[in-house]
């Protein structure tokens, strides 16, 4: 349990700037060994800074980190040899196989022999890519290549591996083999995990802890159920519901509730956001009035409602907007837009010559 | 799986195995292929060229000393000479190998993992210079040796050491100028995001100093002291040596001064002279020496210029922030 508990990257205050713009600001924050950790926010949030910093491959404005006791900053060779990175765009040499690519990053890492022969074929065993290790990495789809990424991770058998969006473009059965080997590796290694993404769903799935970034700034920092509660006892409920007959009559009721903030309808159902639990009220008024509930589900547990509070609560204390409504079009119009932009950015990519 | 333990050493030797890794890279490529068909056939050409103007020379009775020398650097009418050529088209050898050696990496995502493997990061730009460099001067020096090779089996006159040690200084300027032009494309390759573009900076620095340089040192010349202005000697050797001086910050001039002065031992002076300055002079040719001597600031030059560009391109690329494309 003592060893559960040690704190395995540690960064205090760390800042970047980019001229005037603030990429990461007065970052904290602790990671133990052996979990997963899941760096939640929209693109330009500051995550892939953060990462970089925490690698050494770019200098912070200010504040430090460390991993393992190491300065990210001081020792970047140092914290290389026990740190493995997963760039989002794992660039592989498209005219060398896959067995060879693993053999030059083994080689930089200063294995050589047998050792590296039979690490990389365990390897490329685990990652269940022998069949077409000795096949050009051109030809690769890209799940076969996040795989061989993760071997090639793996060559140097790190302590802590940080991964930039993994899961981006995958299909779900990769997806699935996917966040079953990044499982195993917190699981069967006790490797230290850092996930970052925008993906809140296989995050939701994998990740332990989650942090959530906003404009550089993490917002909050916790296990999942953590959150959710926390989100809740700010007395942010939010309810699905629809009830036979679907009449305006059911919404005018939705609206009566005590402490109702707010009633929109999506598509077939009711979101109701309330101060507290109004299950049992709606329950008893609806069957009082004639109609039949056919949907009730409380909202909450999952990320995506998370990040949504949490995206309407820094804009509240940014003071953007006062009005309610406002509020919830922008957090989900900057979730849409976050989406959206992944989107263009792949396009952008493979138009791209 | 084992985990790796002490077994692991720490590896200092980054620079070696990108350096391998690299040199492997160029001797499997197309690009490199290709490079090397265009100078054997122009090496065979202007070979061809030099010998049929030797036979015909000896026809008519005309005797030259120096003959091995003469290989490389007698034209016949229609074909250049192999300095010419290589004065002409190491520049494309320089580019083909350096154009693409960091902005490549940097869109296939490549210099990512590479910057985040236990290596320091100057290992690879070093890596990457040092093994296009062996291959430069590989090819040179096989070149030479090829060329010397046939043109032994044509004449049947043997070279004497001197000539041999003339080619040797030859072939290593040609190596050295080459070099220059591989620092600078990887310059370019560093500063641009695209390859094509840094491809295309290249090429039209090539085709400047190449063609266009003493175009444009003329017309400088011709504003900076007119024509009409010059009245006496002194202005004249004056206006010359302007030009002269000018010309030779192309490293296309100064590279083609340099190897002509190592090549033909009659040639006493790369500078303007007077007739004065000639008087009692015995007519005769240089040691190798004293060509040597006459051709050092033009190699301490060529090698400043390459140092100071691939300085340039190492300072940049360390202090640049590596992302993900």
């Amino acid at each position: 349990m003592d060893q559960m508990e040690r704190i395995i990257i540690h960064t205090e205050g760390l800042t970047k700037c980019y001229g005037e713009k603030t990429a990461v600001s007065e970052l904290n924050l602790d990671i133990r060994k052996g979990e997963i950790f899941g760096l939640l926010g929209p693109n330009g949030a500051g995550k892939t800074t953060t990462i970089l910093m925490l690698l050494g491959l770019t200098e912070p404005t200010s504040g430090t980190a460390s991993i393992n006791g190491r300065d990210c900053t001081r020792d970047p060779i140092g914290i290389k040899t026990m740190v493995g990175y997963l760039p989002d765009q794992m660039g592989f040499y498209a005219d060398m196989t896959g067995r060879e690519n693993l053999r030059f990053t083994g080689r930089l890492n200063g294995l050589k022999g047998t050792l590296l022969e039979e690490r990389i074929d365990s390897l490329l065993e685990r990652v269940r890519m022998t069949e077409a290790a000795d096949k050009k990495t051109g030809t690769y789809s890209r799940g076969m290549k996040q795989r061989l990424g993760i071997a090639d991770v793996l060559m140097k058998d790190p302590q802590v591996v940080i991964m930039d969006e993994p899961t981006l473009g995958i299909d779900p059965e990769g997806m699935r083999e996917l966040t079953d080997l990044i499982r195993r590796l917190s699981v069967e290694d006790g490797r230290t995990i850092l996930i970052s993404s925008h993906q809140l769903y296989q995050v939701q799935q994998i990740c332990d802890r989650v942090g959530l970034f906003v404009e550089g700034k993490l917002i909050a920092c916790g296990k999942i159920e953590e959150l959710a509660e926390q989100v809740q006892q700010e007395g942010n409920y939010v309810l699905e519901t629809a009830a036979v007959p679907d009449d305006g009559g059911f919404k005018a009721l939705l609206n009566d509730l005590g402490n109702v903030r707010q009633v929109e309808r999506q598509g077939d159902v009711y979101v109701v956001r309330s101060r507290n639990d109004v299950r049992r009220e709606l329950l008893r008024r609806s069957l009082d009035q004639g109609y039949t509930l056919s949907h009730l589900r409380l909202r909450g547990g999952d990320l995506d409602e998370i990040y949504r509070r949490y995206f309407e609560k820094s804009d509240e204390k940014a003071g953007k907007s006062n009005e309610k409504s406002g509020k919830s079009g922008a957090a989900g119009g900057r979730l849409a837009a976050l989406r959206g932009r992944k989107n263009d950015k792949q396009e952008r990519a493979s138009g791209d010559l | 799986m084992r985990p790796l333990g002490e077994e692991r050493t720490i590896n200092r030797n980054g620079l070696l195995v990108i350096y391998r890794k690299e040199m492997a890279d160029h001797i499997h490529s197309r690009r490199f292929f290709i490079v090397l068909c265009l100078i054997l056939i122009t090496s065979f050409a202007s070979i061809y060229g030099s010998v049929s103007t030797l036979i015909e020379d000896s026809l008519s009775g005309l005797q030259a000393d120096y003959l091995f020398l003469q290989l490389f650097t007698l034209s016949s009418g229609t074909i250049p000479s192999f300095m010419s050529f290589i004065a002409l088209l190491g520049p494309f050898v320089g580019i083909t190998l350096g154009f693409d050696a960091i902005n490549s990496e940097m869109t296939e995502g490549t210099m990512n993992h590479l910057v985040s493997q236990p290596v320091y990061r100057d290992s690879v730009i070093n890596g990457k210079f040092l093994a296009a460099a062996t291959m430069i001067f590989v090819m040179v020096f096989s070149m030479g040796l090829i060329i010397g090779a046939v043109g032994l089996l044509v004449i049947g006159i043997p070279p004497s050491a001197e000539e041999v040690g003339r080619i040797f200084v030859f072939l290593l300027f040609t190596g050295v100028y080459i070099c220059f032009w591989l620092a600078l494309s990887i310059l370019f390759s560093v500063l641009c995001r695209h390859t094509a573009t840094s491809a295309m900076l290249g090429i039209a620095c090539w085709i400047f100093f190449a063609l266009f340089m003493s175009m444009v040192v003329s017309v400088l010349v011709s504003v900076i002291s007119p024509a009409e202005s010059i009245l006496t000697w002194g202005q004249l050797l004056d206006a010359y040596n302007l030009e002269l001086g000018l010309n030779r910050l192309s490293p296309y001039y100064l590279y083609s001064e340099a190897v002509s002065t190592i090549m033909s031992p009659t040639v006493r002076t790369t500078n303007a002279i007077l007739p004065q300055q000639l008087s009692g002079a015995i007519t005769g040719y240089l040691s190798l020496g004293q060509s040597l001597l006459l051709v050092w600031p033009h190699l301490v030059a060529l090698l400043a210029v390459t140092a100071v560009i691939f300085a340039v391109s190492y300072i940049v690329f360390m202090r640049r922030e590596i992302r993900s494309r």
